[in-house]
């Protein structure tokens, strides 16, 4: 059992979810509620991680940070590290990743809040803000809670793109679904077994929960 | 719900520095993937000694040197590959020209119990025989090796069945490991007739008992000297490491493991 590996995951899936929900409610509500030119290739670009090959985001990632890369380039100006094979390198790649997770249970959650709920609350003197934290967020609730147990998830479950972004470095960028790899080449069964057995429990949990509020009527129907 | 929602919130928030501070900063050591075994054994005979802690990564040198040349955080660099090291050395990324610690061995391996194994005199026979019976349709039985094209047994390993005559007849035969670690794992492996790997895996408990082999003369292939050095801003720990690794008990252990020592001071 690495617990280096499973600390480096955890810390991944909270920071990623931590940093991607705010993004996910902003963008989900917005592409629920607003009707703009080219909407429909905003919500492609969201989904596009869905359908990507891993390599293939993993590969344009790893050109992008690149220090030759203007973003790269500027990162490095900005904080006088690179970003390939770093921790700051995978959580940048895993929030690009997890776009679609975070987006899409939250976005069918706004979906589903009929727009003369707001109209009311408006009326009855609301600023928008109030409206927001103390009527619309208790309705999406059960899409954000689709929302955070998917991106967590599939941030622990992670591999091809923080592979190629990251390589394999112990305590820090070595994720479970990593050292799950290495551990079978290097002949430890027990170890790979171990914690692909807590990938499988979480995976497991995950889907239990996502299901579960999409029973109740209220989450997304995955 | 209101207060249990805030309490799992300042709960969750007071663990995130805990996490941080619970990466210890041990420093990484990068090595060439027929050293997982050998290398893990030295490494913690020094923690023993010393009480100094290292993070192990193996995997192909090749893709070390890159990433190394990319700035990747490694304190120490073990490749199987000398010009490897050397071209780290020319771009100014390693803090000397390094030490030659090892020489490597090729060897046949295949799973343990079968009757077929070849002989010293002719160890590659078993490729021999796959490469006929798939001429005379007879199936396809695998053939392993690294990835030529950044691991350096993997170049061994083509250069001994080049010099066998049999390159080109194996290639629809082949089965790629990322490193040699996975090129064993994959000659063991389901129905691989075997592969060609590190002798100092075949040694290793954990393989010894799952698998036979036989060694490739040194004369099929070019010289697997394997050379080491630390990178640029390499600390106290990785520097000691380094010192103990050229010290007798790391050598014997290289031995222990099939590693043919070299005198440390050849240059290339």
């Amino acid at each position: 059992m690495d617990w280096r590996a499973l600390t480096v995951s955890l810390q991944l899936a909270v920071f990623t979810c931590l940093l991607l929900i705010p993004i996910g409610l902003w963008l989900g509500r917005t592409l629920a509620t607003r009707r703009f030119r080219g909407k429909a290739l905003c919500e492609a670009a969201v989904a596009l991680p869905l359908v990507m090959p891993p390599t293939v985001l993993g590969f344009y990632l790893m050109l992008a940070f690149g220090v030759e890369a203007p973003f790269g380039a500027l990162w490095q100006r900005l904080t006088g590290s690179g970003l390939n094979f770093t921790f700051s390198g995978i959580l940048l790649a895993s929030l690009v990743v997890n776009l679609p997770f975070a987006v899409q249970p939250i976005q069918r959650a706004f979906e589903g809040v009929p727009s003369n709920v707001r109209e009311a609350a408006w009326c009855c003197g609301l600023s928008p803000w109030q409206t927001f934290a103390r009527i619309e967020l208790p309705l999406v609730w059960p899409g954000l809670i689709s929302a955070l147990a998917l991106t967590f998830a599939h941030t622990l479950g992670e591999f091809g793109v923080i592979l190629m972004v990251g390589g394999s470095i112990d305590g820090e960028t070595r994720t479970l679904a990593i050292s799950i790899y290495d551990r079978v080449q290097a002949f430890d069964e027990a170890g790979a077994g171990i914690m692909s057995a807590i990938l499988l429990a979480v995976s497991f949990v995950t889907i239990g929960v996502v299901y579960g509020l999409a029973r109740r009527g209220r989450g997304l129907h995955v | 719900m209101q207060g249990l929602r805030r309490g799992l919130l300042i709960v969750l928030l007071a663990w995130l520095p805990a996490l941080a501070q619970a990466q210890q900063q041990a420093p990484t050591v990068a090595a060439a993937s027929d050293l997982q075994f050998a290398l893990e054994a030295i490494a913690e005979r020094f923690t023993a000694e010393t009480g100094q802690a290292l993070r192990l990564n193996f995997g192909s040198s090749g893709n070390f040197r890159r990433q190394i040349a990319q700035g990747a955080p490694f304190e120490l660099y073990l490749s199987a590959d000398e010009a490897y090291v050397e071209a780290l050395h020319a771009e100014g990324r390693t803090v000397d020209a390094g030490v030659r610690y090892a020489v490597g061995r090729l060897v046949w391996l295949q799973p343990a119990g079968r009757d077929d194994l070849p002989g010293e005199d002719a160890p590659l026979a078993a490729v021999e025989r796959a490469v006929a019976s798939l001429q005379a349709g007879e199936g396809r039985a695998r053939i392993a090796l690294a990835n030529p094209e950044h691991a350096p047994y993997g170049v061994a390993a083509q250069q001994a069945l080049e010099h066998a005559g049999l390159w080109a007849e194996m290639q629809p035969l082949k089965v790629l490991g990322e490193n040699v670690s996975q090129a064993a794992q994959f000659a063991l492996g389901g129905d691989a007739r075997g592969g060609l790997v590190a002798y100092s895996l075949a040694l290793a408990p954990a393989l010894a008992a799952r698998s036979d082999h036989v060694l490739i003369p040194e004369a099929w292939h070019a010289p697997l000297n394997q050379r080491m050095a630390l990178i640029d801003g390499a600390g106290e720990t990785a520097r000691d490491f380094y010192a103990y690794l050229q010290q007798d008990a790391a050598r014997e252990l290289l031995a222990e493991y099939g590693f043919s020592l070299p005198s440390g001071d050849e240059t290339p």
